[in-house]
């Protein structure tokens, strides 16, 4: 139970689940779920009781029991026991502070004894300025056939959706996107169609095309793991290998998939992926999802986002991103929840030491529109976001959304200095599509690949 | 090569140095303004009972609710369910609705269509067909309430799909045999993108009497029925 007086009135809230909640930024999909402060000084109430809570106790009190839920088991597990016993007595408070005060070397050393559920619930304590500028410090790379994450590099994955996979109208926009220096950290396609032979189809494709060009970059197609798992045994040119990750054990079963199989998925890619690794994983997740699909216990969605990376730490991935605006105004109502979502999210998977991109997008049912998403890419670009999504006009014809687009990697680059992973730059430089970083005359054409 | 046969993606559109030109940010934000209104905007109610439909609400009070409590946009009240019990046919072997969802253009342009191909297909195959309801402020679920209050085999529920930028007017029709809430999502078969760009109305009329036949006789629906 935990009890705070202020301005004389009392709150109580009767667990920790309840306090990490309440303490969280307005967002529609705790009010649906009933679990959000019921008022602004309600709010503020459990923020302070959170801030005095230790990280010991949050570790003592799994917000999804040990038994219940391997991602629980895994997560706890997985801490590092040496440095947790150092940090133990640390409060959320202190561990803001901490992070806001510290290099980002010095914040390295001690997030293998962070769970998921403390890296939740110190966001909630920080400002969208404090997350920015947290997340700035935290520089995390990887590796499949070139390293993202570097300093001074905003990549992006070239999303080539198209509404029948027609793979002359995907190569379209591969090519049209590439002009504009798109496509760094991944040619990524969703697919309309999940059947193996459709999925090796573009694979092959993808794989093609940058061979032909001598891109270095990596292909992905994001159908389910199984999918890519048959075609992998069919011979299928895969670099990363994609899955949608949830934050129970409930949710990921609602996706198709649970540990052991993502472990397969794994190893098999380990010894029989086309790309060079040692990162070849690419994962994408969301608030509300657990919600969505009735596995949250209870739990904020901040929290549940939060466990979703841990998971993904396993694995050591290439890419992680939030689709952070595509869940629709029953989790994220409007501009404002979303770029704190985002804001949010980035810094939670920084924190987690993943290899941290956001989709920053929206639907047409929510109340957001062109320049909330502007504005959050922008202030991801402060926060060393490694990648973002590039897609054709910002317009997805086969999701139905709108996320960044190819003009929008292009300004974020120009208007921040930053430059493409160095490979792929060069290659650029040498196309003729960069010059000292900017697009050149005749870039952003798609003509120059025919 | 016509890009536009090939791929509908905003490509091979210019810039302005690494902006949208002018022209191509007006068409965009001119797509979302027309995405945005369908969402937020009401169906004709007047001409949707002209069309001889009853019309009934679930428990949202505005939109803005319905937007954000999807829970509440699947039921009914007490005294909706009473009504519907009392007032509508009972066991028929076809039960019409239609939804606003989360497009109300889709269904001021495209249901005087295809509710008009549907009764005459039904009546020219002796199919008996329920009172018709249009649902305000109504989600996917609703089918399976009214179906099993009121006892029909096949369900067929026209709603307004999410907006994309192409089009505000989209309409999907979910269709269920024994509609029911004890039953997962996979109970429903889907004909989907149905307006004057896509599917066409009056098409999607005939695809829907066709597996409504096909339903009728294999008494199944969904996953469970290969079409």
């Amino acid at each position: 139970m935990y009890k705070i007086n202020l301005q004389n009135k009392t709150y109580e809230f009767g667990s920790l689940k309840e306090v990490m909640a309440k303490a969280n930024e307005l967002k529609s999909g705790d009010v649906l779920a009933g679990v959000a402060a019921l008022s602004a000084h309600e709010r503020i109430a459990a923020k302070m009781i959170l801030s005095d809570i230790t990280l010991e106790t949050i570790y003592n009190h799994p917000i999804i029991p040990y038994e219940e839920d391997e991602v629980t088991r895994l997560i706890v597990d997985s801490i590092d026991r040496d440095t947790y016993e150092k940090i133990k007595r640390m409060t959320v408070g202190e561990l803001r502070d901490f992070i806001l005060s510290s290099r980002g070397e010095a914040i390295k050393e001690i997030r293998g004894a962070l769970t998921a559920e403390m890296i939740s619930a110190v966001t909630k304590l920080m400002s969208n300025m404090d997350l920015v500028y947290a997340a700035s410090k935290l520089v995390n790379t990887a590796y499949c056939n070139t390293t993202i994450g570097k300093a001074g590099t905003l990549s992006a994955r070239l999303q080539p959706n198209h509404p029948t996979d027609d793979v002359e109208g995907v190569m379209l926009s591969v090519m049209e996107g590439m002009s504009y220096a798109v496509g760094d950290a991944v040619i990524g396609l969703n697919p309309v169609n999940d059947s193996v032979e459709n999925v090796r189809r573009i694979l092959d494709a993808f794989h093609d095309f940058y061979t032909k060009w001598d891109i270095p970059t990596q292909n992905c197609v994001l159908a389910h793991v199984t999918t890519q798992l048959e075609a992998l045994k069919k011979g299928a040119p895969i670099d990363l290998m994609f899955q949608s990750l949830a934050g129970s054990e409930v949710s990921n079963r609602a996706f198709g998939i649970d540990i052991d199989l993502l472990d397969e998925a794994y190893s098999f890619m380990n010894t029989h992926k086309n790309s060079k690794g040692p990162n070849f994983m690419y994962f994408e997740t969301g608030q509300g999802a657990e919600l969505s699909s009735e596995g949250h216990h209870g739990v904020d969605q901040l929290t549940m986002e939060a466990r979703c990376y841990g998971l993904a730490k396993r694995y050591k991935p290439y890419l992680v991103n939030t689709v952070v605006g595509f869940i629709g105004p029953e989790y994220l109502y409007d501009g404002a929840q979303v770029i704190r979502a985002g804001l949010e999210d980035h810094f939670m998977g920084k924190l987690t030491g993943l290899s941290m991109g956001v989709d920053v997008c929206y639907t047409n049912h929510m109340k957001a529109d062109q320049n909330d998403l502007e504005n959050l890419a922008l202030l991801l670009a402060q926060a060393n976001c490694n990648y973002y999504m590039g897609v054709p006009g910002g317009d997805d014809v086969m999701l139905m959304y709108q996320s960044t687009s190819y003009h929008d990697v292009a300004t974020l680059r120009e208007i921040t200095g930053k430059k493409p992973i160095a490979e792929f730059n060069t290659r650029m430089e040498e196309l003729g599509i960069l010059k000292n970083g900017r697009l050149t005359k005749q870039a952003g054409d798609y003509r120059m690949f025919i | 090569m016509e890009i536009g046969t090939i791929t509908p993606a905003r490509i091979h559109i210019g810039r302005s140095g690494p902006r949208v030109t002018t022209k191509e940010l007006l068409k965009f934000r001119q797509d979302h303004a027309i995405a945005m209104d369908a969402v937020w905007s009401h169906v004709d109610e007047e001409k949707v009972r002209e069309l001889g439909f009853k019309v009934i609400h679930t428990l949202i009070k505005d939109k803005e609710e319905y937007i954000r409590r999807p829970d509440l946009g699947r039921r009914f009240s007490k005294e909706t369910l009473e009504d519907i019990k009392n007032t509508c046919i009972s066991n028929p072997s076809v039960q019409i609705i239609a939804a606003d969802g989360l497009s109300s253009p889709a269904i001021d342009t495209n249901l005087k269509d295809i509710f008009g191909i549907l009764m005459d297909g039904f009546k020219h195959r002796g199919i008996s067909v329920g009172t018709p309801l249009f649902i305000r402020y109504g989600r996917v679920a609703t089918m399976d309430y009214i179906s099993e209050i009121l006892g029909a085999e096949v369900t067929i529920l026209l709603v307004g799909e999410r907006p994309g930028l192409a089009t505000g007017e989209s309409m999907s029709a979910y269709m269920a045999y024994r509609s029911s809430t004890e039953k997962p999502e996979s109970q429903r078969t889907v004909v989907s993108n149905i307006h004057n760009g896509g599917l066409y109305p009056v098409e999607a009329g005939a695809q829907i009497i066709h597996i409504t036949e096909i339903m009728l006789k294999e008494k199944k629906s969904g996953v469970d029925l290969k079409i």
